[in-house]
């Protein structure tokens, strides 16, 4: 059994069906903890300590949110600045998530073939991800590829309920550890191993 | 009233009133003023006063009283122990050195060595009226030399206690008939001898323990009646009481007036005895110093005028090296030396009175008396032109113009913001300053609150905020922001006022009660208005968005961009509201206000922002046309 933690940041859910039902998925499945950020500091006053406390409490850390200007909301960053200290999740002192696994989990409104190297967005969401997976390297922790929603803006009302029960199976396979790990750094996306 | 009495008050404010200004203006000074307002008045030019000018100086040296009273205020026990050193060290040589320099100097003249003590003595003092006053109007007090010249003041003062005591020893002429004695000896004279120190002990501890046990309570009672007059008069009638008391027992008054300041020091209502007294201390010395202009006998001056003149030379010469030595070997340096030797070196207004005592007690002869009357009243004349060409034309030649010293026992601490009202409202706002390490100065015009607080060790200071001098105490020359807390909006207003005037420097942050209240403030050029209920209403319709499920983040966006709105909308009314006060009842205005804030509410005018972030429907549809 493995502990997820999921670090959820939409600083506009109320616009979002997709999320909304995403986010109402995964609190339904053993051992995954959500942790809304924009609700619990919607004034940016992370509280560092409980954070940290969330992080060493849990295995695998999903950063769950839409995809904004090839990355995170702002809340994300702000998370990152204050919790992921020096000393402690990174540098020769800073080993308290050595080992842990991080991912992202990504709606965004842009299709697939989008983020491509020829396509519309000219990079790949693996290379637009760079930082985060320079981030989870520096703090010793493994990073896994993403597991992306594409195309939200038009997607049909069973189409979110599909990608919703899809994102419940990848959560499931990772709190029972059916995923293997080595296999899953290769690929692109988490999405792959789903089969539904 | 007599009517003699009020011409008489109209020739001395009318000649006060017209030649200090015109002294200040060609930089004079003050009490120079006041000396030739005298000169002018006096038998010398005008002959509008005469003989009465005596009594009047008299009663004028009560002035000199309040100023000690003053300067005791300032001055916290702990900073007189600290300046032990400087008093009795400086003090105490500068007396001793100048009696026998002078005194010898009378002695080589041929007179008896008695007298020649007796004026040696009398000589060394200096005026503690005219040399404090116009270092504090030069702002010199702080400097080095400020501070040793108040020592050797304040050991001069205390020294006139064992100098009339030593006096009647010295008679060589036969003493005047008993009824001439100065009053004042009456009570401590009809004492046994055995008793008298008993008395002067008991009379000095007494009014240690009622200064500091008494008065506290008693000026708490006399603020709360909220009556400023019957405050002033408390304090007057304190201060007379202690001048009389200090007489009966043969003290000088001026020294219990002194220390009953130092023990009303740590009151909190230091600030506002200053401010109250002040004035009649200002008004008492310009009296003081027009009698002593019109003192000056310029018959005698003209019978001898090399006498007098090379009289008044000597004794000046004479004191100010004793003077500069000293400085010398108290390590000032050159410049702050300058302003000591010569600040010091005239005779003070003590003279005045030793030399009547001395007279009286048949130790110096009338001829003697009123020579050196006259000599004095010239050096104290002197004095302000001496100050004048030290600072013209000595001080630029040397060049080292020393800075003030800011040294940790100055007389007011540094803060950099003033919280003015530490009510409901100030209390919170001075609480997160002082919580950040943000010194806090406290003005607060309620006793009870002033009382807590200091208890809880906060400087708090007792007083109206919106008077000039209570703020210059306060240290609002030095301060960076104002902050306006008081419940009054009229008060308020006053202090708005009274900032923008004199300390125009300081940043004004104001608390309105109400959208009328910052209407005001917003006319009379304030931009920093914090209105005591929108924030926390705010924070209640947060609440309440949120309680009700929508997302935390986007109520308090909502909230900040309400309040953006809402201020702006506030600017454009207040422009309005001039055009229509004449229109609408205040009640009829206060509704019409609230329609149109309503309506100004309408979402597309403030909300768009809160809906037009992340995600906006424009995105979408063309995320939908161009990936079909």
């Amino acid at each position: 059994m493995s502990s997820v933690l999921i670090l959820f940041a939409h600083p506009a859910l109320e616009k979002s069906r997709t999320n909304r039902l995403l986010l109402k998925a995964c609190q339904s499945v053993e051992g995954v903890t959500v942790n809304d950020l924009y609700e619990e500091y919607p004034d940016f006053d992370i509280d560092v300590d409980r954070e940290q406390e969330l992080l060493l409490a849990h295995d695998i850390i999903i950063l769950h949110h839409p995809f904004y200007w090839y990355s995170s909301p702002a809340m994300v960053k702000q998370w990152q600045d204050l919790v992921l200290e020096h000393g402690w999740a990174y540098g020769r002192e800073g080993n308290a998530l050595v080992g842990k696994k991080m991912l992202n989990v990504i709606t965004t409104g842009g299709p697939r073939r989008a983020y491509e190297e020829e396509g519309y967005n000219r990079f790949t969401l693996r290379q637009f991800l760079a930082p985060f997976d320079q981030t989870a390297f520096l703090c010793k922790m493994i990073y896994l590829p993403p597991f992306a929603i594409h195309g939200t803006h038009r997607l049909t009302e069973p189409e979110m309920r599909q990608y919703a029960s899809q994102y419940k199976s990848l959560l499931t396979m990772l709190t029972t550890d059916q995923i293997d790990i080595e296999d899953a750094r290769t690929r692109q996306y988490m999405n792959e191993f789903i089969i539904d | 009233m007599n009517q003699s009495v009020l011409l008489q008050a109209i020739v001395y404010l009318a000649s006060g009133v017209f030649f200090v200004p015109i002294a200040k203006r060609l930089g004079l000074g003050s009490v120079l003023g006041y000396l030739l307002a005298g000169v002018m008045i006096g038998p010398a030019v005008l002959g509008l006063v005469g003989k009465e000018s005596h009594d009047i100086m008299h009663f004028a040296e009560f002035g000199v009283i309040i100023m000690l009273f003053l300067v005791g205020l300032e001055l916290e026990p702990e900073r007189l122990w600290k300046l032990r050193m400087p008093v009795l060290g400086m003090g105490g040589l500068q007396v001793l050195l100048t009696a026998v320099l002078t005194g010898g100097l009378a002695l080589t003249t041929g007179l008896p060595w008695q007298p020649s003590l007796a004026l040696g003595m009398i000589l060394a003092m200096s005026s503690t009226a005219i040399v404090l006053q116009t270092l504090n109007e030069k702002g010199l007090m702080a400097t080095a030399a400020g501070q040793n010249t108040f020592a050797v003041l304040l050991f001069q003062d205390i020294a006139v206690i064992p100098i009339l005591a030593i006096m009647p020893l010295l008679a060589t002429y036969p003493v005047a008939s008993a009824a001439d004695h100065h009053a004042h000896a009456a009570l401590i004279d009809s004492l046994p001898g055995w008793l008298r120190p008993f008395a002067v002990v008991g009379a000095v501890v007494g009014l240690v323990l009622v200064g500091r046990y008494v008065m506290g309570p008693v000026f708490r009672i006399i603020a709360q009646t909220g009556l400023r007059e019957v405050f002033i008069a408390t304090a007057l009638l304190m201060v007379v009481s202690i001048s009389v008391l200090m007489e009966m027992v043969g003290l000088s008054p001026a020294l219990g007036a002194f220390v009953a300041g130092v023990v009303l020091a740590n009151s909190e209502y230091k600030h506002e005895l200053e401010s109250d007294i002040d004035p009649f201390k200002g008004l008492l010395l310009g009296l003081f110093f027009i009698s002593v202009g019109a003192a000056i006998n310029f018959d005698l001056i003209l019978e001898k005028p090399l006498l007098v003149v090379g009289i008044v030379i000597a004794v000046m010469m004479a004191k100010a090296v004793v003077l500069a030595v000293l400085g010398k070997i108290f390590k000032l340096k050159t410049d702050q030396n300058l302003l000591f030797a010569l600040g010091l070196c005239q005779v003070g207004e003590f003279a005045f009175v030793l030399f009547s005592f001395a007279s009286q007690n048949g130790i110096l002869s009338k001829e003697i008396v009123d020579m050196m009357t006259a000599v004095v009243a010239i050096s104290m004349g002197l004095t302000p032109l001496v100050f004048l060409a030290n600072e013209k034309l000595l001080l630029p030649r040397i060049g080292t113009k020393e800075t003030e010293e800011k040294e940790q026992d100055a007389i007011e601490e540094k803060n950099a913001v003033i919280v003015a009202g530490f009510g409901r409202y100030g209390n919170i706002v001075g609480r997160f300053l002082r919580a950040n390490n943000i010194g806090t100065t406290v003005l607060d015009f309620d006793s009870d609150r002033v009382d807590i607080l200091r208890k809880l060790g906060m400087k708090v200071y007792y007083g109206d905020a919106s008077r000039y001098d209570l703020l210059e105490s306060a240290g609002a020359a030095d301060a960076k922001l104002m902050i306006i807390a008081l419940d009054s909006p009229e008060k308020s207003l006053d202090l708005v006022e009274t900032v923008k005037k004199h300390f125009p420097h300081l940043k004004i942050l104001v608390k309105a009660v109400d959208r009328d209240d910052s209407y005001e403030f917003m006319e009379a050029g304030i931009t920093h208005i914090y209105r005591e209920t929108i924030d926390s209403s705010l924070r209640m319709g947060v609440d309440a968005m949120t309680l009700l499920g929508y997302r935390a983040y986007q109520s308090q966006r909502a909230a900040r961009l309400f309040l953006k709105h809402d201020e702006r909308n506030m600017g454009e009314l207040a422009a309005l509201r001039h055009d229509r006060k004449q229109y609408f009842s205040s009640a009829r205005q206060r509704i019409r206000e609230l329609e149109e804030l309503l309506s100004s509410d309408e979402k597309d005018r403030w909300l768009k922002d809160v809906e037009d972030g992340w995600d906006p429907e424009t995105l979408r549809n063309e995320v939908r046309q161009m990936f079909p």
